[in-house]
């Protein structure tokens, strides 16, 4: 979608072959952009149905429509799937787009790994995707896959770790691509204190992914031998045992969580300040604040198992540590704040989803803080209470930054706008239906209801029915998305270059649609 | 005013405030029935508090921000985008405020793992899908059983009306005595469950190959009712734990007629 006419008279490079063999053979950074990026929306509907599922069997008590078996299923893939498939590409589309326009590159420095790591991820959903219908049916295990439990299941498991490989190397490889880049194809004069946020936050993400990837690699690893080989890694029967899985997960899982909300940091830290008219506050200090919160999600892992029987020292140790992720990430939250403050302030789409996503993001913040609380997690620990809250972060977060970020750089992407009215709908909508299907979830867990559950006691029912609704209408909202994005596309009014008046980095200075090689000759940066 | 009536009323105004208890626990934690459990009770509703206070100084600013400094008001921007003083404020408040929500979470932990000095002991074993008790030591010592899901079927299916306590109820209860300090031991036999009764605030996984324990002292007697809180497989949503606390003498006369149970089983056995 982004083949132009060159506008600088040297477009001689932009010969490539046409039809789908242009997409399999690409090694342009914004044509593998946006396959990641249709890629992960894809993952997103799937992701999407599984969630319709699980919230049309637990519309009222009873098994209605999922037996127990299928139901754990689903919430097991739609896990894994809006995570590894929706929410990470989705950021490496990104990425892949914006970093070389961003940093006044032609290109990524890998060109050809980067067309690798892409074509890895389709192979890896297909493996999900069709476990469903292998003997045993998909994993059921939850995506956090724990064993013994994760030992039990058929086949559908092990397809499921040779995705996770998949899913890891595909990671991996985008990560190193992505330091690469950052580290050595910056346009001269732009020091590594003069970079966009956005960059900035993918240059620490990619540090942590090429931390915590081959972790999980070697976790699932031990887990396909112990399934297939006799071995007894996670058995306690053969001398292993079953928490060390959990330590090595969450070593990869808790940084995970921060490798999906760093980048939305940076795409809100870059929309603010274009809709404030004004510089970002404490630039430097949110640099500072997002290499503390990558450091720190290193050292707090087990705050995700304070119920498996920790020594006082150790849940102490872990509690003291998480709760003081809340001050870097308050930091952030105050700059925001102080960027908006005496701004000249325009509410154009992706401002909107960013506001919401402070909005909402400082709630699951709170329900953050709450849940590091030892005596608390202990209770809220497993139940809706988590549920709620990792959606706040992780829909609200990092998927509401996402939304603002393709309505920030459609115009850039396509050289046609959106339609802001019809952008608007979608925000109030998806923030409406969001909080209806979330927000009870707090009480849900409260009370009592515990998690993965296919069926529950009565006096949850009305709360769920409400959270169903909710999310139908949440569902359906994004299916509008789609069609926004598409008439975008295709029958947008043509965007300026610069099409919001406070845009200040580089990729504002190409023309819109951004030729097929932006920079062939990088911009000084004063 | 008949006296049908009064009743009437009467029940009318219990019903309400019933249903007003009922309205308050949906939203919050169970009624706490320990000292523990009234801790957590107590430092969650604190922890609001502070999250509220700090919710409406950042969005109080925020919105009034919003409000005011529009394009469309013709506010102009100003430009300023540093301040270390501030950077400096705003890292150390947020520091003050962690230290003092610490400080009783962390008495607390140490006392939920002060686990010595149990009047009775308890193995609970987690499988899929029941639970198994074992009186270890204390009154009552000897005594084994196991508690499955007591629900019927049908209910689940829904081909008959779902009963009051609809997938909270078991066959046999795990029977403690009031004010008695119980120290459980939590394992498993096949995969990872755990054993959570909210209103104690006792929630530990139950871990094959491993035993891990914790404790709890009801401060009344009743009925209180709890679920597996870890994911073990097909029937994870099916295994309840129901905990009937009751008086010393009750305790006494239910452990006897166990025992008698127990006895007269094992004259069976032993006869055949």
């Amino acid at each position: 979608m982004a083949v132009v006419q060159d506008v600088h008279g040297h477009g001689h490079d932009d010969h490539h072959p046409t039809g789908i063999m242009r997409w399999v053979c690409t090694t342009n950074h914004k044509d593998i952009g946006t396959m990641y990026l249709w890629f992960s929306f894809a993952m997103f509907l799937v992701g999407g149905f599984l969630a319709m599922g699980i919230r049309a069997e637990l519309f009222m008590p009873g098994i209605q429509i999922l037996e127990p078996e299928l139901f754990n299923s689903f919430t097991t893939l739609h896990g894994l799937i809006m995570v590894f498939g929706a929410i990470m590409p989705a950021f490496v589309g990104l990425a892949n787009w914006q970093v070389p326009m961003m940093i006044g590159a032609p290109d990524m420095a890998f060109a050809r790994m980067n067309n690798w790591s892409f074509w890895i991820l389709p192979v890896a959903a297909t493996l999900l995707v069709s476990s469903f219908f292998v003997p045993g049916g998909a994993a059921a295990g939850g995506w956090t896959f724990y064993p013994p439990l994760s030992t039990q299941g058929g086949m559908g498991v092990d397809m499921m770790i040779f995705a996770v490989h998949l899913l890891g190397a595909s990671s991996i490889m985008g990560a190193i691509n992505i330091i690469t880049t950052i580290l050595n194809m910056r346009a001269p004069g732009m020091t590594l204190m003069k970079m966009p946020l956005f960059v900035w936050t993918w240059l620490i993400t990619a540090y942590l992914l090429v931390l915590v990837m081959p972790v999980l690699a070697g976790t699932v690893t031990m887990l396909l031998t112990d399934r297939n080989f006799g071995t007894s890694f996670f058995n306690a029967a053969g001398g292993g045992d079953p928490v060390l899985f959990q330590h090595i997960f969450w070593f990869f899982g808790h940084p995970e969580v921060y490798i999906m909300i760093l980048p939305a940091f940076g795409v809100v830290s870059e929309i603010i300040p274009t809709f404030s008219r004004k510089p970002l506050f404490g630039y430097s200090s949110m640099v500072y604040a997002t290499a503390s919160i990558a450091i720190l999600s290193c050292v707090v892992w087990a705050h995700h198992m304070f119920t498996v029987g920790m020594p006082s020292v150790g849940q102490l140790f872990f509690m003291y540590a998480t709760m003081l992720i809340a001050v870097p990430t308050g930091v952030k939250v105050f700059n925001w704040t102080a960027t908006m403050w005496r701004g000249s302030m325009t509410f154009e789409v992706p401002m909107l989803f960013s506001i919401g996503f402070i909005f909402l993001f400082v709630i699951g913040g709170f329900s953050g803080v709450i849940c590091a609380i030892v005596p608390i997690d202990i209770q809220v620990q497993e139940t809706y209470y988590v549920i709620a809250h990792f959606h706040y972060v992780l829909v609200s977060g990092a998927l509401f930054a996402i939304f603002g970020a393709v309505y920030y750089w459609l115009p850039k992407w396509c050289g046609r706008m959106y339609d802001e009215k019809l952008g608007k709908w979608h925000f109030w909508l998806s923030m409406f239906f969001f909080n209806l299907t979330f927000f009870v979830q707090h009480f849900l867990g409260l009370a009592g209801m515990p998690r993965r559950v296919p069926d529950y006691a009565l006096q949850f029912a009305d709360f769920n029915m409400v959270s169903s609704i909710g999310g139908f209408g949440f569902g359906l909202t994004q299916l509008f998305f789609l069609y926004i994005v598409i008439k975008c596309i295709r029958s947008g009014e043509k965007a300026a270059d610069k099409p919001w008046e406070g845009g200040t980095t580089l990729e504002w200075t190409l023309p819109s649609p951004a030729p097929y090689h932006s920079f062939e000759t990088p911009p000084t940066i004063k | 005013m008949s006296s049908k009536s009064v009743a009437t009323r009467v029940g009318a105004a219990l019903l309400t405030f019933y249903s007003s208890l009922a309205m308050s626990s949906k939203y919050n934690f169970p009624e706490p029935q320990s000292a523990i459990a009234q801790d957590v009770y107590d430092q969650h509703i604190f922890a609001m508090w502070i999250c509220l206070a700090i919710f409406i100084a950042v969005f109080g600013v925020m919105f009034y921000s919003i409000l005011k400094h529009r394009k469309s008001l013709g506010y102009k921007a100003a430009n300023f985008h540093h301040s270390t003083l501030v950077e400096i404020i705003w890292t150390a408040i947020p520091c003050a405020i962690l230290v003092v929500m610490a400080l009783p979470a962390t008495k607390t932990v140490l006392a939920m793992k002060d686990t010595s000095e149990p009047d009775i002991t308890i193995k609970v074993t987690g499988y899929q899908w029941m639970w198994g008790y074992d009186y270890l030591q204390g009154e009552g010592e000897g005594i084994s059983f196991y508690s499955k899901l007591s629900t019927p079927r049908a209910q689940i299916e829904n081909k008959e009306p779902k009963g009051e306590n609809y997938l909270l109820e078991v066959d046999n209860n795990l029977v403690v005595p009031v004010g008695k300090k119980v120290r459980v031991i939590v394992t498993a036999n096949d995969v990872i469950h755990a054993w959570w009764v909210p209103a104690f605030s006792v929630k530990q996984d139950a871990i094959p190959g491993f035993v891990r324990d914790a404790w709890f002292k009801a401060d009344r007697t009743g009925i209180f009712r709890g679920q597996c809180t870890e994911l073990c497989g097909k029937d994870h949503g099916f295994m309840p734990i129901v905990v009937e606390v009751v008086e010393p003498e009750k305790y006494a006369q239910w452990v006897a007629d166990k025992q008698k149970a127990s006895a007269s089983a094992m004259t069976t056995a032993a006869l055949n």
